[in-house]
């Protein structure tokens, strides 16, 4: 079986003058956890950002490596999936269209059993036909659990998971944390001490 | 073909089938589009129909019409990504050249439904003679598929940016210009009667310019969609 470590080396973020990431380090391998944490504006959202590959870094690098064989950086997106406030799925999709588009994006077989039981695990079954711009915004949180979960992702990155969660939403992400971190990597940026629970190790920013 | 490629075709096709999706139940560029192009036709044929204009100055206004009706809508498939925050999470799924070719045949298909609805009412409506149908279409087909491949970029640009509208006609003109002189040389010279022999250089232009630009687009949109 492939093992799969991330790793951050020196890893700089600034904006303009305002350096948000000063030189962090940290490494992470399969089965395993982090954390990050730290007050607001400290950087956490910026750095899930940058380890999912949607901002560049200032300096520093981001190596993900599979069986010790380093992965090129633009096919980091390949092996990552975020969960994150600033992420959104198409409201003008049902929940189904939603699975199946992402679905061939990710090349993972689609069926409509599939989807209804990824559905059914977030919370969210019968709901597949209605359209993304009718949910509540709790339900579009699990719906964007739903999406991110299909390519079955080595590397799972959740910004704030709990955010919009009702107490039934939480026990979802809580056994999505669990299972991720068995075989995988899981990383979790929040301020929410529940959240840090059976997280391996935690990083606080902005100290 | 090989499965890599059709695997890249195939979610090429899933963009386009969701961004046609999507715009058959908003109508957001759709009815931007044809209503600009309506009313900037209607006003035109009202205005100028008993002047009695030259070949090569209803040619240059088929394709004034053509060139700001598109402006207000070939942009809108980057920015309603941006605006709806669908950008970042198409990152995690998709290389962009692939996002990149599902949005340009998506525009292109824009700009074809524009023509097709355009031409007709303008042919009427100015009362104009088209003594060769084919290279009529010609030229309207590679100049709609140039406008499509230079805006489909330049509406990537723009829909990181604050002021997008101004920005967008702006940043397109000057890239556009040779696409236009080339449209406006071929049209005249089809409606003129000179059919494929006279509108040759510009259908070559045309050509020339659409593989260039939709080359150059391939390769540089990587930095713009990451940037």
């Amino acid at each position: 079986m492939s093992t799969i470590s991330l790793q951050a080396a020196e890893l700089r973020k600034e904006f303009g003058n305002l350096k948000v990431i000063k030189g962090l380090s940290f490494s992470v391998a399969a089965p395993g956890s982090l954390g990050v944490t730290g007050r607001n504006g400290s950087g956490k959202s910026t750095l899930m950002k940058l380890l999912a590959g949607i901002e560049s870094p200032t300096g520093g690098k981001i190596i993900l490596k599979e069986s010790e064989n380093e992965i090129a950086p633009e096919n980091h997106f390949h092996y990552l999936k975020m969960v994150a406030p600033e992420m959104a799925l198409y409201e003008m999709l049902s929940g189904y269209e939603n699975l199946q588009f992402f679905a061939r994006l990710a090349d993972v077989e689609w069926s409509r059993k599939q989807a209804d039981e990824m559905l059914a695990r977030v919370g969210l079954a019968g709901r597949g036909e209605d359209l993304v711009g009718g949910y509540s915004s709790g339900m579009k949180q699990r719906l964007k659990y739903a999406v991110a979960l299909l390519p079955s992702p080595k590397v799972l990155l959740l910004d704030e998971p709990t955010s919009n969660l009702d107490e039934a939403g939480k026990a979802i992400v809580k056994s999505v944390m669990a299972e991720q971190q068995k075989e995988s990597i899981l990383i979790v940026a929040t301020n929410e001490a529940e959240d840090l629970k059976g997280v391996e190790q935690v990083i606080r920013l902005g100290e | 073909m090989s499965s890599k490629s059709s695997g890249w075709v195939n979610k090429a096709t899933a963009v386009l089938v969701k961004d046609i999706r999507t715009e058959l139940r908003t109508r957001y560029s759709l009815n931007a589009l044809f209503m600009f192009a309506f009313t900037t036709l209607v006003v035109v044929s009202f205005s100028l129909r008993q002047a009695a204009l030259k070949v090569d100055i209803l040619a240059a206004l088929y394709w004034i019409i053509i060139f700001f009706a598109s402006m207000s809508a070939l942009a809108g498939v980057f920015i309603k990504e941006e605006d709806t925050k669908t950008a970042q999470t198409l990152k995690l799924y998709a290389k962009p050249s692939v996002i990149y070719t599902g949005k340009l045949v998506y525009n292109i298909i824009l700009l074809l439904l524009l023509c097709l609805l355009v031409t007709p009412l303008f042919v009427i409506l100015m009362d104009v003679s088209v003594p060769d149908p084919l290279p009529f279409v010609v030229v309207i087909l590679l100049g709609a598929i140039g406008l499509a491949g230079a805006t489909t970029l330049i509406g990537a640009i723009v829909a990181k940016a604050n002021v997008r509208g101004a920005l967008f006609a702006v940043l397109s003109f000057p890239i556009l210009l040779p696409l236009l002189v080339a449209a406006i040389g071929g049209t005249n010279a089809v409606l003129s009667g000179d059919g494929w022999i006279g509108a040759e250089n510009d259908i070559k232009l045309l050509i020339a310019y659409a593989v260039i630009m939709i080359a150059i687009s391939v390769v540089l949109f990587d930095f713009v969609w990451n940037g």
